[in-house]
């Protein structure tokens, strides 16, 4: 097997990990427990993605809950708050619907992160249509549905752009993956009656350094919820 | 939105193939599809099963607990509907 470039696995595992988190913060909040149970679902399917990343990159438990915020490689998308439920949706969409593509492509390469990448894209597939069926009922259901899913969407664009920004060590074809998730984003949205967000995705104006460990606000106080009890019981097991 | 709000659905999962679809619960969902996708999050999480079906609870029409009797007692003594009377080979399983 080929050696794992640690800063491909870091980023790959961040995202992963970081958007477990927060889908589980759903639990006991979610609007029915159907949906609840669904969530947790893929919570539990990233973090599954996330450990095999990161144990490839070092210790899982030390990465996961000693790390300082800025040592985090994750993309500005998946550390957002909940928001709303469409809010939590618009995002999914927006990640899954990368994540599938990337998957895809290293899982028909050759490259260390083919195998895992072949296991995950079955799981994000459901992600995303998952998302999509959501997407699809809140853009073209009550007035109320539609405003909050486009405010969701309009939201969380500015976020979407640094998911195309090569990452160190993925041997992707970025262009061809961007051009991928635009044609199959846009269509969805034709698709429920919502209106492709518009204002710029790159550019000065942009979201986006996670990659670079430059994060938002809401993600300090996300870490410190999620690595307290690492950090008060150091070595504590269930 | 609460669950109440939604209808609700019977699930029935086929376990492996080659045996039938068995209930196995029931779950609200805004609609089939998403029923459908429900179900697999509820019932099929520890790979129960090969394929799912969903149908409205309203669908459903019930023999009621007051039929029992003329229903279910004239059946209890008549021994030779019952297929003992012939081994059954051993290659035939779920019969």
């Amino acid at each position: 097997m080929n050696r794992v470039p640690v800063p491909a696995a870091l980023a790959l595992g961040d995202d992963a990990l970081v958007l477990s988190h927060r889908l589980g913060e759903w639990a006991g909040n979610a609007p029915v427990l159907e949906e609840e149970v669904a969530l947790a679902n893929i919570a539990l399917d990233l973090l599954g993605q996330a450990r095999a990343l990161l144990s490839l990159a070092g210790d899982e438990d030390e990465l996961a809950f000693l790390r300082e915020e800025r040592a985090f490689r994750n993309v500005q998308l998946v550390e957002q708050p909940n928001g709303d439920f469409a809010h939590t949706i618009a995002r999914q969409l927006y990640f899954s619907a990368y994540q599938q593509l990337l998957y895809g492509q290293l899982a028909s390469g050759e490259g260390p992160f083919a195998p895992l990448a072949a296991k995950a894209v079955k799981e994000v597939a459901y992600h995303l249509d998952h998302a999509e069926h959501w997407t699809l009922r809140l853009g073209d259901g009550t007035p109320e549905s539609h405003a909050r899913m486009q405010r969701a969407l309009d939201a969380l664009w500015r976020y979407t752009g640094e998911l195309f920004e090569p990452v160190e060590g993925v041997s992707a074809d970025w262009p061809a993956l961007q051009d991928g998730w635009s044609a199959y984003v846009t269509d969805v949205l034709r698709r429920a009656g919502l209106t492709l967000p518009e204002g710029p995705r790159e550019g000065a104006w942009t979201a986006g350094a996670g990659r670079q460990g430059i994060h938002t606000e809401p993600f300090g106080r996300m870490l410190a919820e999620m690595q307290h009890l690492h950090r008060s019981h150091p070595g504590a097991s269930w | 939105m609460t669950g109440t709000d939604w209808p609700l659905w019977e699930v029935f999962v086929r376990s492996r193939r080659g045996l039938s679809h068995t209930h196995a619960g029931s779950l609200h969902a805004p609609d089939a599809e998403m029923a459908l996708r429900n179900a697999r999050d509820l019932y099929t999480r520890r790979s129960e099963g090969v394929s799912i079906w969903v149908v409205p609870s309203s669908a459903i029409t019930a023999s009621s607990p007051d039929e029992k009797d003329p229903f279910f007692e004239p059946a209890a003594d008549k021994a030779y509907r019952h297929p003992t009377f012939y081994e059954i080979p051993e290659g035939v399983r779920h019969l």
